[in-house]
């Protein structure tokens, strides 16, 4: 019984999905005022050619600060993990 | 006839990652169902932003004709960065995993030990 | 153990080639497709090469965690601080400032399409070297953590 729920519900959120998927009209992009300021405004207000390092480092430059913050988070926690141990200290998970 | 093709192959790698996740006991393998999720989004936002005939928003001896959406390409870049620290990390915790349990097998190491 | 000889040979002759393709990648993120990140992983699959070819005590032994770790940790903080000079010159946080002060980098952009010099754009080539450095620094280290990881070295 409780497997039929789960199965139900996976199978309506995954038809769902397809839905949204199929729904869209592929080539005409539904909202684009942001776009068309940034295409035209872009290179005269950061001097750049190339619209989307623009955006990533100007516009909006606080994503990308927290983009490479989580980049750092995830080498200390790597670090973290395989974090140098004692030559005699065994784990002690049988 | 399938005009939104691309729509279509996101969603379906979109289905078939959320369903590896569920149905895999396999702790790499739902790792892999994570990342075919992220594949299938990273598909969604780029082709979101496409404009039918449109050329990359470059402006170095760019041809005429109007450009495709530049933010949806920045967010996908975010996401792609995001998601290579995220595959890192859990990648290093089942490994520490597989170390301390002896399996990979997600309904083996639920059991608490301490 | 290490990879035979052809592989450790193939890998020092494209190591150079790898890392000219990713810095040229980075150095021109702002006028061509490409960028920060996309240069520094280029350069991170140099490093990982290597890594592949050579054991992991061969390759501690010339490159080391510390310095990988020490040049995302450079890349980080100056892109902070190429962010946070902005503060003294009056105006916000992230403002592109280098864009009218100097002889040099004040190179006005032509509107419209143009070749594109590389002394335009402002702060954008500085903060796509130190995400270069970064992501560099930090792919590299984490392949190198994960070696470092398994039972028995590589």
């Amino acid at each position: 019984m409780k497997n039929l729920v789960i199965g139900a519900t996976v199978l309506i959120l995954c038809l769902g999905i397809l839905y949204v998927g199929v729904g869209l009209e592929f080539g005409v992009p539904l909202f684009t005022d942001m776009d068309e300021y940034f295409v035209s405004h872009g290179q005269e207000q950061t001097g750049g050619n190339n619209i989307v390092t623009d955006i990533v480092f100007d516009f909006r430059g606080f994503d990308t600060l927290g983009e490479a913050t989580v980049l750092f988070t995830a080498v200390l926690g790597a670090g973290l993990v395989f974090r140098k141990r004692g030559e005699d200290e065994e784990y002690e998970y049988e | 006839m399938f005009f939104n093709l691309p729509f279509i192959v996101a969603a379906l790698l979109v289905i078939l990652g959320i369903i590896t996740m569920l149905i895999k006991r396999n702790l790499i393998k739902m790792i892999m169902g994570l990342s075919l999720v992220e594949a299938g989004v990273n598909l969604l936002l780029v082709s979101l932003g496409y404009r039918a005939g449109g050329i990359a928003p470059i402006f170095t001896n760019a041809p005429a004709g109007v450009m495709v959406m530049p933010t949806v390409q920045a967010m996908t870049l975010t996401n792609i960065v995001i998601g290579i620290a995220t595959t890192a990390l859990l990648l290093s915790f089942v490994m520490v995993i597989y170390r301390m349990y002896g399996t990979a097998n997600a309904n083996k190491v639920r059991k608490l030990r301490g | 153990m290490n990879m035979s000889k052809i592989v450790r040979e193939a890998a020092n002759l494209l190591f150079p080639f790898i890392l000219v393709f990713g810095f040229y990648i980075v150095l021109h993120g702002h006028l061509t497709p490409g960028g920060g990140f996309q240069g520094g992983a280029v350069i991170a699959t140099g490093f990982v090469l290597l890594f592949v070819a050579y054991s992991y005590p061969q390759i501690t032994e010339r490159i080391g965690v510390g310095a990988l770790h020490n040049t995302e940790t450079l890349g980080l903080l100056l892109f902070i601080v190429t962010a946070l000079i902005a503060l003294g010159f009056g105006v916000t946080f992230f403002t592109n400032w280098m864009l009218d002060i100097g002889p040099i980098l004040n190179n006005p952009v032509a509107f419209g399409p143009n070749p594109g010099d590389l002394n335009t754009a402002g702060v954008i080539p500085v903060m796509n070297i130190a995400v270069g450095i970064e992501v560099l620094g930090a792919l590299s280290v984490i392949v190198l953590y994960m070696m470092s990881g398994t039972k028995e070295t590589i």
